[in-house]
């Protein structure tokens, strides 16, 4: 006959490994879609491969040749325009919060906004730049697109430039500042070299954040069929062609859509590697 | 500083506060630049509704009329979608996360923990169309042959929760739509309550572990209240992600303008209303009632957002003391 102790002993220990199994297996649980998912596009990505994707234009209907060049492209410069447009003032917002307004009320409202717009979801973002710039310019373009885009550029770089900044120690700037140097020289030449690594890291988790975003390209950029490089009128690009060509009937549609899936998932999972090896570069430099 | 300031040429002195005074403004106007945005996003949404909301009044909330053809206009099936399929979302998802951020901080053996984190960091980053093209391709297939069947036979006649269980094995619908929606929240929920739970100070811990607690009991007694409101902030940032989410729905819910009991029916959501008729809106009418419905959706995920802001903040606050 056990003891009461040893009773109460041997309960713990069961609800303890019970809980202990569960937590497992809700890991497990969750990898197993998330590699499924990966596993899908990976193999019927590749299954599509070919070299005309790269060198041929988005086909009409029916036809089964045909490639994405025209969609990567206006992709490429869609994404490119929008973190010209989104990181410097994402840089300079994140300088000013923490260099100026630190520890104080305004500050606090401005990276409270900040994180908001951070998860505000992105098609809100594609509705407010269609009715501030597709209505007054009268049509879709690139430019409309590279500007919704650059708002969701925008919250993320501040986030990063922001604490990589504060996580700058203070003697940096006390010793400069001592010396007389003039705190936008100490903010540029000091604190931005201090805080490159982090700067460049977030403006790549941006870059990787918009380049799979589909829903403020639906009525912004919206869709070309063909070649066009200008930027003032509808361009073709990966996201929007992808969502229609899933949704047609067509079976060669459907393939390039995941030919296209799976060199955007590439493209983001290489981009977000990428900055996480910087950072993790600098933090071993510094240890 | 400026009256110390060491004897230098007046020239330079004068330039460097030229520049001084230059970077500071241009930073500050980014600073508010930021602010504007926000506010300027949720007024052009309401401006772009207005003609929507003047018309329908408060009865667009209500009304489950949706008619291009008549221009009669209501927002209740686009909101029910929207909230039941995030219901569905956050039931699979929080449960999940929760084990899986318990699994990185507290059980799995050391080496493995760095890494299965930041491969679920990784996976968080995945765009949401990858998600809604394998709903729709691989998924709502499988689910519509082999699973729904089965549920609609055996789950279907129960007495009350049959009811939502009940109808044709199409595939796509709100339950296919809430399960893609929480298998991408869930790397994203999992994440921030692994963050969290990382910031329990180790004294606290090692000092329940000490008196003898197993690991399940640290978790209840120690993690868990220390960290309290930074885990639900957590679950409602993953709730403001699943709200807004577009593309991910959008593939799998089957764009059907009416409000079913039945969770295998197709139904409809805010963005995915918006996603797939904005273009197509031809009429001032029906622009207005799809900004109106964008509004709506704004100030909705706003107050989520907030609260799980204000949550997460009470962390940091406890963190600096």
């Amino acid at each position: 006959m056990a003891t009461v102790a040893e009773r109460l002993f041997l309960r713990r220990r069961i609800v303890n490994g019970l809980s202990l199994v569960l937590s497992g297996l809700a890991a497990l649980f969750g990898l197993f879609w998330l590699v499924w998912i990966l596993w899908t596009t990976f193999t019927k990505g590749v299954d599509a491969m070919s070299l005309s994707l790269f060198t041929e234009m988005t086909p009409p209907p029916g036809q089964d040749t045909g490639g994405l060049l025209n969609a990567m492209a206006g992709s490429l410069m869609i994404s490119g325009l929008a973190v010209l447009m989104g990181a410097p003032i994402g840089i300079a917002a994140g300088t000013y919060l923490a260099e100026y307004v630190n520890h104080r009320k305004l500050g606090e409202v401005i990276r409270f906004v900040n994180d908001i717009l951070l998860s505000a979801p992105s098609i809100v973002l594609g509705l407010f730049v269609y009715t501030v710039v597709v209505r007054t310019t009268g049509g879709f373009s690139g430019y409309a697109g590279s500007i919704a885009l650059a708002f969701i550029v925008l919250p993320v770089v501040v986030r990063t430039t922001d604490e990589m900044l504060r996580l700058v120690p203070i003697q940096m700037r006390e010793a400069a500042l001592s010396l007389g140097v003039p705190q936008w020289k100490v903010t540029v030449q000091i604190l931005y070299r201090a805080a490159a690594p982090g700067i460049i890291t977030g403006v790549l988790l941006a870059l990787a954040r918009i380049s799979g975003e589909t829903a403020p390209l639906l009525f912004t950029a919206f869709n070309n069929q063909y070649w066009s490089t200008d930027m003032t009128g509808a361009v073709a690009n990966l996201p929007v062609t992808i969502f229609q060509f899933a949704l047609s009937p067509f079976a060669y549609w459907n393939k390039l859509a995941w030919a296209g899936a799976f060199i955007i998932t590439v493209f983001v999972l290489l981009v977000s590697v990428t900055a996480r090896y910087i950072l993790l570069r600098k933090k071993m430099s510094h240890d | 500083m400026q009256a110390s300031a060491p004897p230098s040429p007046a020239a330079p002195r004068l330039l460097d506060n030229i520049g001084d005074w230059l970077f500071r403004n241009i930073v500050a106007v980014a600073g508010w630049f930021v602010l504007i945005t926000l506010a300027l996003a949720a007024f052009s949404m309401y401006w772009g509704g207005r003609e929507a909301f003047a018309e329908f009044g408060w009865g667009f909330l209500v009304s489950t009329e949706w008619d291009p053809v008549r221009e009669r206009y209501g927002a209740l099936v686009a909101i029910y979608g929207t909230l039941v399929t995030t219901t569905i979302a956050m039931i699979i998802a929080v449960p999940v996360s929760f084990g899986i951020a318990l699994f990185l901080t507290e059980v799995a053996p050391g080496w493995i923990r760095g890494p299965l984190g930041a491969a679920i960091e990784l996976l968080a980053g995945i765009p949401s169309i990858i998600y809604g093209m394998w709903g729709l391709f691989v998924l709502a297939p499988l689910l519509g042959t082999h699973v729904y069947p089965w549920v609609d036979e055996h789950i279907g006649p129960w007495p009350i929760l049959g009811a939502l269980f009940r109808g044709p094995p199409l595939g796509i619908g709100m339950l296919t739509a809430g399960i893609v929606l929480a298998i991408m929240v869930i790397p994203f929920i999992s994440s921030v309550m692994r963050e969290v739970f990382l910031t329990v100070p180790n004294r606290l811990k090692e000092s329940a572990y000490a008196l003898g607690s197993t690991t399940t009991e640290v978790v209840w007694n120690i993690v868990l209240p220390y960290t309290r409101s930074a885990v639900i902030g957590g679950i409602f940032l993953g709730m403001g992600r699943a709200l807004g989410e577009t593309m991910a729905v959008t593939f799998v819910l089957g764009n059907a303008h009416r409000i079913s009991v039945s969770l295998l029916e197709p139904g409809n959501s805010i963005a995915a209303s918006i996603a797939n008729e904005f273009a197509e809106a031809t009429t001032p009418m029906y622009q207005s009632a799809l900004l109106a419905l964008g509004f709506l959706l704004f100030a909705v995920t706003f107050v989520v957002l907030s609260i799980a802001k204000l949550m997460l903040m009470q962390l940091k606050k406890r963190e600096g003391n």
